[in-house]
Parts: C-alpha cells; sequence; structure tokens
C-alpha cells in the first residue's frame, strides 16, 4: 500500500477564515459566550480549540476556558489496535458542570471519537449541553453523532484519509485528501 | 522503539527507559483519582487474578481498586482461605486459577522467584507483588513516582533508606530502580541488616553505620518497617533500635530542607517513626497510597489491556485514519 496525495481542501489561508467564521458562529448560536467553554480533542482538536477562544477573544473581549480530553481510555477498539496506546492527561481545569461545552476536533468521520470524549466528560460531571465543531466533515458515519458547527464537508471513499496539518503539530498548515492506493 | 514489557517481575532487569514510560504514564491516572465518576470501561470484560500466597492489606486493595476502576473484575485468592494451607503446590493452584481463564495475574508469595516460575509456564501477563526478600517493583515505581513529582527529578538526588535493607524486597526494588536513574543511594541500619557487600547490589550505593551521618545531605528518606518478627534474630532490643535508628524530629532536621520521607507501611508509630514526622509536612505516605493506584492502574492497562508498552511514535498519523 502506497499513499499518494489526490488534492488539496483547504490552503493555510482558507484554515485561517474557516476558523473566523466557526469562532463567530458558536457565540452566535450560543447566544452570548455565558457558561461557554471549548474542550480540544487530543491531538489536534487541542491547537484548533486554542485558536477558536483566541478569536472568540479578539471580537467579544471574553477570555472562554479551554480544556483537553484524551480519549484513549475510552476507545472502543483497544483490543484490536495492536500496540497499546499511550495515555495522555486530559487537562480541564474548570468544572464541567452546567457548562455549554463545545467539543472541538479536526475531522469527523465515524463519530466513535466522539461518543468516547463525551463518556469522558460526563465522567468529570454533567454539563448543560454538548455540541461538536468540527474543521472538516468527511461522512462514513458509525453512530448517530452530527457536529453543530462544520468547518468543510467533504466527500470521500472508505480508502481515502483526510490529513489535517496544524502549525503547532506538523509545522505546516493544510488539509490534504490522500489515498491509499496498491504498489 | 521501547522493549515491549510482558510481565513486570522485577525492577533489576528494566531499563531506564521502560521504568520512565511507566512512570510517564501514571500520571493521567494520577489526575483520574480526581475524577468524581472514578469508573471507566477501559479493561471491561477482562478478569484479573489476585493471588495472594502471602498476607497483605494496602497492596491487594490497591491492585484490586486499580483493576475495579479500569473496568476489570478480579478474582481473589488469599493466603488464609486458600487451598496452600491444605497442601496443594503453588503451580497446582495457579494452574486452577489459569483454567478460569483470567487475562493477568498479580502474584504475591514468601518465596522469592514466584513469579517468574508462574510467568515461566503461563502464557499470561503476571505483575509482582512481592516475592520473598527479592522484589517489590509496584512499590519502588509508587516510590519513584513520588519522589520524582515533588522533587521534579531524580538525577542526582541523594537517598537515604533506613532499617532492615537486609530482608527487605521494599529496599531492593527502590535500590535498583533510583540507581538507573543516578540516585545516590545511602544504606543506615545495625549492621546485621546492613551487612558488607549490600552496596555491590547496584552502582552508587553506600553503607553508613551512624544515622546522622546517614541523613546528612538527604533529599529524601525511606524508613522501612522493622519486622517485628525478625527482631528476635540476631537479638537487637526494641528500645536500641528506637535510640539508634528512629526517625525523630530532630534526625530529619539534619537533611537537607524540605528532604521527603517516604515509608512502604505498615508504619509502626514510635518505633521506626517518631509520630511527629509521620504526620509532618515533610511525610509523603498519603501521596504514596494514592501514586501506587496511578502505578498499577497503568501496569494493568499496559499489560492486561492489549499488547505492548511500546515508546508514542515519533510523529503521529492522521488521527481519523488511526483513532476512529
Amino acid at each position: 500500500m502506497r499513499v499518494v496525495e489526490k488534492r488539496q481542501l483547504l490552503s493555510a489561508d482558507e484554515i485561517g477564515r474557516t476558523l473566523q467564521r466557526l469562532a463567530h458562529e458558536i457565540v452566535e448560536k450560543s447566544g452570548g459566550t455565558d457558561d461557554l467553554a471549548l474542550i480540544g480533542v487530543r491531538r489536534r482538536g487541542v491547537p484548533l480549540s486554542e485558536r477558536l477562544a483566541k478569536t472568540i477573544q479578539n471580537f467579544s473581549g471574553v477570555q472562554i476556558p479551554v480544556g483537553t480530553i484524551d480519549i484513549t481510555l475510552y476507545r472502543d477498539d483497544l483490543s484490536t489496535v495492536g500496540p497499546q496506546p499511550v495515555v495522555h492527561s486530559n487537562e480541564i481545569s474548570f468544572s464541567v458542570d452546567n457548562r455549554d461545552l463545545v467539543i472541538v476536533d479536526d475531522v469527523l468521520y465515524t463519530g466513535r471519537t466522539i461518543r468516547a470524549a463525551m463518556n469522558g466528560l460526563f465522567d468529570l460531571g454533567r454539563p448543560k449541553r454538548i455540541r461538536l465543531c468540527v474543521l472538516i466533515d468527511r461522512g462514513h458515519r458509525e453512530l448517530p453523532v452530527e457536529a453543530s458547527f462544520i468547518g468543510s464537508k467533504v466527500q470521500t471513499s472508505d480508502t481515502e484519509i483526510v490529513e489535517v496539518h496544524l502549525k503547532e503539530i506538523d509545522g505546516d498548515e493544510r488539509v490534504v485528501l490522500v489515498d491509499r492506493v496498491a504498489e | 522503539m521501547l522493549q515491549r514489557l510482558e510481565h513486570l517481575l522485577g525492577i533489576e532487569d528494566l531499563t531506564r527507559e521502560q521504568i520512565s514510560f511507566i512512570l510517564d504514564q501514571a500520571a493521567p491516572f494520577q489526575e483520574f483519582q480526581k475524577h468524581p465518576l472514578k469508573k471507566l470501561a477501559t479493561l471491561r470484560g477482562k478478569t484479573v487474578a489476585l493471588a495472594f500466597f502471602e498476607n497483605s492489606t494496602r497492596t491487594r486493595i490497591s491492585f484490586a481498586t486499580a483493576a475495579a476502576r479500569l473496568g476489570a473484575d478480579t478474582m481473589n485468592l488469599q493466603a488464609e482461605s486458600s487451598s496452600l494451607k491444605k497442601g496443594e503446590s503453588l503451580l497446582d493452584t495457579i494452574r486452577t486459577l489459569e483454567a478460569m481463564r483470567p487475562d493477568g495475574i498479580v502474584i504475591r508469595h514468601s518465596s522469592s522467584g514466584a513469579p517468574q516460575l508462574i510467568a515461566d509456564r503461563l502464557g499470561m501477563p503476571v505483575v509482582n507483588a512481592g516475592d520473598g526478600t527479592h522484589e517489590h517493583p509496584t512499590q519502588a515505581l509508587l516510590d519513584a513516582l513520588t519522589i520524582r513529582d515533588r522533587k521534579g527529578k531524580l538525577d542526582g538526588l541523594n537517598l537515604t533508606i533506613l532499617g532492615d535493607i537486609l530482608h527487605s524486597r521494599v529496599a531492593r526494588s527502590n535500590i535498583f530502580l533510583l540507581s538507573k536513574f543516578g540516585v545516590n543511594i545511602t544504606l543506615c541500619g545495625p549492621t546485621m541488616w546492613v551487612p558488607r557487600g549490600l552496596e555491590s547490589l547496584a552502582p552508587n550505593v553506600r553503607r553508613v553505620s551512624r544515622i546522622e551521618d546517614a541523613l546528612k545531605t538527604a533529599d529524601a528518606i525511606i524508613v522501612l518497617r522493622v519486622q517485628t518478627e525478625r527482631l528476635h534474630e540476631p537479638a537487637i532490643a526494641t528500645e536500641e533500635y528506637i535510640l539508634g535508628y528512629q526517625l525523630t524530629p530532630a534526625r530529619l532536621k539534619l537533611a537537607r530542607p524540605g528532604a521527603l520521607v517516604l515509608h512502604p507501611g505498615p508504619m509502626i508509630r514510635g518505633l521506626e517513626i517518631d509520630a511527629a514526622v509521620a504526620d509532618g509536612p515533610q511525610s509523603c505516605v498519603l501521596d504514596q497510597v494514592t501514586n501506587g493506584l496511578a502505578i498499577r492502574m497503568a501496569l494493568l492497562y499496559h499489560l492486561v489491556g492489549g499488547a505492548a508498552v511500546e515508546a508514542p511514535p515519533a510523529k503521529e498519523k492522521p488521527k481519523d485514519s488511526t483513532k476512529d
């Protein structure tokens, strides 16, 4: 199997503009910033949630709390993934009780990650509401999970992979569609 | 890439990298102990056999709680009620447990090497919860985690271990572990418990006979329990031990400011440790208990939960292909 790049879905500028729009949408649909908090899913949801919070602060002057969740312990495929994944800490320094939470992730695919993230959040308390914000929705859901805030919807096939590169983690910044092809 | 860990039989054969990995993996589980809801489904459907052929309260409860919080079930075998009392051999008992298909076994036994014997014969992960006078690896791991958390590092620290070093598996595991991290270790106790030659267990170990000299420049002190059942052989009077080796507030002042006091428990106040020290601000004994849970959860997660303990890849693949 070889991985080939098929096309670029978003450029760095487009990612920036998309996040600007998502930040405004989140505040608008929430009717303000009261109780609002963002939860970034490790790994690439983390820089995305931080950027959204910064944007919201820039236009509203309000600093909304941001947390990080690691879903490793809540995965439903631990016995099938081969080497046991390394567990990371959640970093949520505020109480989630009665919060209006927005989970932030890069790609929405099967929905299993988001199910796991919600399980993790429930272990920490009882949020008032949980919504989901993703940069890319690529379809192929296996669970009844939908996002409230979507950067871009992309039609994909099963063999394709959506690769999100963020400068905080990958050094470069773009979203590409790659495909696995037989040698 | 780290060497895969299949069992935890002792510290001596582990690499510094493997130990660091386990200590690092305990961090998320330390945080987990603060959750209001302390129950994961990560090991749901798995069974951990707790085979304690030697009496144990705190270690057994710690492993049982760790397994429960990961969602695993436990099978309990205790010395008092076991068929061992009826004359069954260790291997027969273990084979009986194995036939019930557990996914891992935690064993404590009064014979050194019993966990190794079992690991060689069973196709499942074995965790040593203390074997004879050999090793007690999870205790050393939780001690190291406690010291590292409080001091921010291990390298270059000075550690003093007080008491019956010769018969202590806790001391042995701690010596093996901490010397791998460049800790300077001082052993101190009555000569028959700290005989010549003990310093050759590991690098950076020395023996000191006077407690005052042993405590000078100490960053951390591990006080071992005086096993009263051993006090008669060769005789040392309790009063003599207290006079010579009890960790008192005055003696603690000889150590570096903020020196940590650790004790594996059960603690006998007024014998090896003065109550004021045990309850003082430098005492870490309750941290040790909480950290023990975190270490044991991390170990059970990696040993029983799935395949291997491996280093995180330098760069993760895009997670929509790996995580979902």
